[in-house]
């Protein structure tokens, strides 16, 4: 290390506060991971259903559980929020909402949007369920 | 000059590879199609009672089949290009990227071709 070494770092990353933006950026990226590993569980619990019932009921008493439920709750809410912002990238992919204050806005949208989703879908599969 | 690639590069071969925007393009183009898709499918599956009769019965709709199908094709080669782009920005040995690259390859291939069979086991065999 030479003495420059010393010298602030810009951005310093322990200090430095992401801005909403950049930090829905990372968060797509990692949704976007879990939502891979969701196709998975779509794709594993359709293979067992093709199966048997007696498979498919394997698999099920798993989704029916505490573990099991938070499982399909984040997946529930990675969706949304992968979804929400992807269309915000589909927006700035033709060239609208580029604007600091828009992209401030977009994102607490992105947000609030993907929860109401979230909350929709499991108030329809409660009503369903109860 | 109407080459501008260097000496250097010409004699590498590592030129343009003639894809040019393609994977951008795709992930736009299956991330349209997985608008409606999404939001059917998560409505859906809410909606209806989660035991193995109903489940079978409504992906034998033909509606729905094709429905899903679409929807599994869509979501792994969405899943494959964008894992794509996580593997190359954040695995910088030039082999474990390539060798990451392939297997995320074949892994969704596999998975799309195991759900997509799945389905139709489904419709045309109960």
């Amino acid at each position: 290390m030479t003495p420059h070494s010393k010298m602030p770092l810009s951005p310093h990353l322990q200090i430095y506060r992401l801005p909403l933006s950049a930090l829905l950026s990372v968060i797509h990226r990692a949704t976007g991971v879990v939502l891979g590993l969701g196709a998975l569980a779509l794709v594993l619990v359709l293979a067992a259903a093709a199966n048997s019932a007696g498979t498919y009921a394997e698999i099920y008493q798993h989704l029916d559980t505490w573990y099991g439920q938070i499982f399909l709750l984040g997946l529930t809410f990675s969706l949304y929020l992968h979804f929400c912002n992807g269309i915000r990238h589909l927006f700035w992919d033709v060239g609208l909402g580029f604007e600091l204050d828009t992209v401030d806005r977009t994102a607490k949208l992105a947000i609030f949007a993907a929860i109401v989703f979230t909350g929709a879908t499991w108030l329809v599969a409660a009503n369903m369920a109860g | 000059m109407n080459n501008l690639s260097t000496a250097l590069s010409k004699v590498k071969g590592l030129g343009s590879a003639r894809t040019g925007t393609t994977h951008f393009w795709h992930q736009r183009l299956t991330a349209l199609m997985l608008i409606p898709l999404v939001l059917w499918f998560g409505f859906s599956i809410a909606a209806m009672p989660v035991d193995h009769a109903t489940l079978t019965g409504w992906v034998a709709h033909p509606a729905v089949t094709i429905a899903l199908i679409l929807l599994i094709l869509s979501a792994f080669y969405h899943t494959q290009l964008g894992i794509q782009v996580v593997i190359e920005d954040y695995v910088s040995t030039h082999l474990t990227r390539t060798i990451s690259i392939i297997i995320i390859n074949f892994l969704c291939l596999l998975f799309a071709i195991i759900g997509v069979v799945a389905v139709l086991k489904i419709t045309l065999g109960s």
